[in-house]
This record gives C-alpha cells, sequence and structure tokens, in this order.
C-alpha cells in the first residue's frame, strides 16, 4: 500500500492538503471579514472553521479511500486476492487497509493542524487533540464504507453517494455555521452524521469553546461507528475474499 | 452497442445533409447516449452541488452576516449576492464536465470523433456539434437554478431572463475554451490542472465575496479570471444593477468562445485528420 502511494502522491497532496488551505483562506479570510463584523460567533471566522475543515477533509479522505482503491484491489488489479494467496486472512487484510487509513488522514491532518496554528487559528494546547478526534472520525466511516465497498460489484454509486451524502455532509454537519440555524429535519440529519460530533470535539479542542454535549457522548457515538463498522467489514471481507 | 448504433444514425443523416444538419446529428448522438445509460443520472446529479452551495454559504453562512454592504455602497442580503456566483459556477462546470472531461473520453478513449470523421462529418462540425451539447446542459442547469431563484425571491422574472442569456454565454466561453485545452491533454492526470483552476475560481472569483475586498495583488489576478467576469455579469443583471462595465464581460467571454472553438477545432482537425 505504502509503497504504490510514493508513485502517486502529488495528486493526494493536492486534493488532501492545498484544497482545504485554500478553502480556509477563501471562506476564513474574505467571506470571515463580513461575519466578523456582525460578531455572532465570538471567535474570528477563520478560527471558527478551521477545526471543522480539519474534520470535514479528514471525512473526505476517509470516505474515498475506502471506496475507488479498496474496489480496485477487489475487482480491478485484484491486489487483496493476491494477498489472500498468501497466509494472510480476510480479516488480516481488512486490518492492514483499516492502519493505512488511519495513516493516510493522519497526515493531512497534522499538516492542516500546523497551518491552523501559523494562522493562530488554535487557542489552546489541546489543540493536538485534533488528531486523535480524526482518527477516531477515519474509524468511524471507513469500517461503514469499507463494509458496503466488500459488498458490491460496481463502482457507478461511489460519485452518487459522494454528491448526495458526503457533500452534504461537509455543507451542513456543522463546519462553516452552526446546525441550529438548520430547520429542524436538516439537523437532525447533522446530528447523525459522524462528521458533526468530530467537528464538535475538533472546536472544542483548538478553541476552548465547549461542545453541544459532554465530550464522553460524542466520542462515544464515534465509537459505536467505528465499532459497528469494523464489525461489518470483518463479516463483508470474509465472505467475499473467504475461499 | 449505443456507440454502433448512433454511429450508423449520424452516418446516415449526414450523407444528406448541409453542415448544420451534420452538426445537429452530433448533438444528437448525446441526446440517444443519455436515454441509453446511467449518463442521465450523471448530468442530473451535477446541478445539485451548486444548490447545496446556496443553501449552505448563502444562507447558512448568510444568517451569520447581518447587513452585507457592497464596496459602491449598495446593500444586498448575503444569499442574493452569492446566488449569481453559484450560477455562473454552475454554468461553468456543466459546460466544462461536457467538453472537458466527457469529450477527451470520446477523443482519446472510445475514439468516437474517429468514426464520425470516417462520415462526411468534418472535425470543425463536431466541435460546434459537441459545444451544441454542452450548451443544452448547461442551459438545462440555468433554468432550473433561475427558477429556484425566483421561487426563493433572489431575483425577479425579467431579470431573469438577460441573466439566462449571459449563463449560456458563461457556457459557450468555458465551453470554448475547456475544449480547446482537453485537444492539449495527454492523458486523464493533466485534467488536475483543470480541476484545481476551476476550485481556485470557485473560491475567489467574487463568488462568497466581492473581489475589491481582496488585497491589491491578488486582486488584479482574480479579476481578469473568466469566472470573475461572468459572475459579475450575472450578478448585475440578477439583482437588477445593469453597469457599462457588463459590455468588457461580455465581450470578454464571446472572445474566449470564439478563440477557444477556433483553437479546438484545428486541433481536432490535426488530430483526427494527419
Amino acid at each position: 500500500m505504502l509503497v504504490s502511494v510514493r508513485r502517486t502522491w502529488r495528486g493526494q497532496v493536492l486534493s488532501s492538503f492545498v484544497q482545504p488551505v485554500l478553502i480556509l483562506l477563501g471562506m476564513g479570510l474574505t467571506v470571515g471579514g463580513f461575519v466578523d463584523r456582525g460578531g455572532a460567533l465570538g471567535v474570528p471566522y477563520l478560527d471558527y472553521i478551521a477545526p471543522g475543515l480539519l474534520a470535514s477533509t479528514v471525512a473526505q479522505i476517509a470516505v474515498a479511500e475506502s471506496m475507488w482503491p479498496v474496489m480496485g484491489a477487489f475487482m480491478w488489479n485484484r491486489a487483496y486476492h493476491g494477498m489472500i494467496a498468501s497466509p494472510l486472512r480476510p480479516v488480516d487484510i481488512l486490518r492492514g487497509q483499516s492502519a493505512y487509513m488511519l495513516l493516510r488522514t493522519a497526515l493531512p491532518a497534522a499538516s492542516f493542524l500546523l497551518v491552523m496554528t501559523a494562522f493562530g487559528a488554535v487557542h489552546s494546547a489541546w489543540g493536538i487533540a485534533v488528531l486523535p478526534i480524526g482518527a477516531l472520525l477515519t474509524a468511524s466511516l471507513s469500517g461503514v464504507i469499507l463494509a458496503y465497498t466488500a459488498s458490491i460489484t460496481s463502482d457507478n454509486m461511489f460519485a452518487l453517494l459522494f454528491r448526495f451524502l458526503v457533500i452534504p455532509m461537509t455543507l451542513f454537519a456543522g463546519v462553516f455555521f452552526p446546525v441550529a440555524a438548520l430547520p429542524l429535519a436538516v439537523r437532525w440529519a447533522a446530528y447523525v452524521s459522524p462528521l458533526w460530533h468530530a467537528v464538535e470535539l475538533c472546536r472544542f479542542a483548538t478553541l476552548g469553546q465547549p461542545s453541544a454535549l459532554p465530550v464522553a457522548a460524542h466520542v462515544g457515538y464515534l465509537l459505536v461507528w467505528a465499532v459497528a463498522g469494523y464489525e461489518l467489514a470483518r463479516r463483508r471481507f470474509i465472505k467475499r475474499l473467504g475461499d | 452497442m449505443v456507440t454502433t448504433y448512433v454511429a450508423t444514425r449520424v452516418a446516415r443523416s449526414a450523407q444528406r445533409a448541409g453542415p448544420v444538419a451534420r452538426t445537429a446529428a452530433v448533438t444528437g448522438r448525446n441526446l440517444v447516449a443519455i436515454r441509453h445509460s446511467a449518463y442521465w443520472l450523471v448530468v442530473v446529479s451535477g446541478f445539485f452541488e451548486p444548490v447545496l452551495y446556496l443553501f449552505s454559504i448563502g444562507i447558512g453562512v448568510g444568517g451569520l452576516i447581518p447587513s452585507f454592504t457592497l464596496p459602491d455602497g449598495t446593500v444586498l442580503s448575503y444569499r442574493e449576492f452569492v446566488a449569481p456566483g453559484m450560477l455562473a459556477v454552475s454554468a461553468m462546470q456543466g459546460a466544462l464536465a461536457e467538453v472537458a472531461f466527457n469529450f477527451f473520453g470520446r477523443l482519446k478513449w472510445i475514439k468516437l470523433y474517429d468514426a464520425m470523421v470516417a462520415t462526411p462529418l468534418r472535425p470543425f462540425e463536431v466541435a460546434v456539434g459537441e459545444l451544441g451539447w454542452a450548451l443544452i446542459r448547461g442551459s438545462v442547469y440555468s433554468v432550473a437554478f433561475l427558477a429556484l431563484m425566483v421561487a426563493l425571491g433572489l431575483t425577479t422574472v425579467a431579470w431573469a431572463v438577460p441573466a439566462l442569456f449571459a449563463a449560456l454565454l458563461t457556457g459557450l466561453a468555458f465551453g470554448g475554451a475547456g475544449m480547446a485545452f482537453s485537444t492539449l491533454m495527454r492523458s486523464w492526470q493533466d485534467f488536475d490542472y483543470l480541476s484545481t483552476a476551476m476550485f481556485a475560481m470557485f473560491l475567489f472569483a467574487g463568488t462568497f465575496a466581492p473581489v475589491e475586498s481582496f488585497p491589491p495583488a491578488l486582486r488584479v489576478v482574480v479579476e481578469w479570471a473568466p469566472l470573475t467576469q461572468a459572475v459579475e455579469l450575472i450578478r448585475g443583471l440578477t439583482t437588477g444593477r445593469p453597469e457599462w462595465s457588463m459590455v468588457v464581460n461580455v465581450a470578454y467571454l464571446g472572445a474566449m468562445a470564439a478563440v477557444g472553438l477556433f483553437f479546438a477545432s484545428r486541433r481536432m482537425q490535426k488530430l483526427l485528420c494527419p
């Protein structure tokens, strides 16, 4: 896995680091100027969206990496089938893939944290906690998506899932504005999404603003997704790869 | 299957037709293709992204901006400011999805145009026909988006009509330029440049904040970006504040379309009939 990344890292840097930094600058500095004049948030707008953007970047990478590359390993280059011919078990492959996912999201998260620090958007030393939060968010999303990818044979749905679930999640789960401003039905959709819980936690870590629910509740919710997702993925992987 | 069937149809109608009908046959090919595959789902779903941004940034973040005063003193609601920007983005993306990504697939991957020029079709007619299709797709997005804007009270029907023409011109400009770009591309990876440029323009081309509020160095670059020209033109119309500077916007976009199309059809000539 890591060996193949060495060949394609340029494109990854572009989408997982340059784009979020551009959004941070574009929204934070220009639109932020107008938001700050209203003073509705209590902190500069750039500082407000920065932890949210970090979480939403992690979420997008975790979902995308659990879709196309994994589909490729099952169907297109059949890397998993090569692995299964060795003494590896399906569950070993799943664990390896999940561990790679954690690494894959940790690097952009860490570099984004550095950029945030440079812009003075990190108000407390607890800011470093966004890294474990990012890992938890990765685990909570990638398990479910891995299970889904392992149970289908065509990548047609991926683009639509991204457009109709992932993009709306990044736009409405409290990254750019508080979910309290949403109509009730949409607000509940945001509460259900793992991203909203991670955004609340990241914001608590970097700004010290208390989160909507107690920290343990947010963490617990993400853990439920992670554990359930892993269990689902484990079954699907065994079904797909076990003779 | 579909390709063979369509190629036959294109060939048949082209045999007894003049240049206009031959061009229309190329456009018609895509209308047939859309009915035969999941392509239509992709086309329909492309409409939603700018709409979601309108709701999230325009209305959601707009809720945090109590009063929004433009540098010339006009007071607008933030959603009225963002909506025309998203319309321009939608026109740009609708056109580029066709003439850049799909066009490249048909040119290099499924070799559709090699089949087409084996009929009496000329490369120029293929280029115009494809651009026509991109415009149809773009105009469907624009009409739907403008209807939404009218429903939300962000513009009036009277101003939506000229705004529709401005959006079509935007699609034509990006369509021509994008097609020229994709005849130069070597592989899918080169499209990263295009995606990055689109993304940067999406954020900075006066879509979410007035260009006048940018630092001077950035402002010079941004003001002459094609999307900025389109956003200013469309915004002037949907907010009902026409200005003389819009003549420059129209000329800019018109020139972009003409130069792009000219260059694209010359390149097609070279690639298809060496």
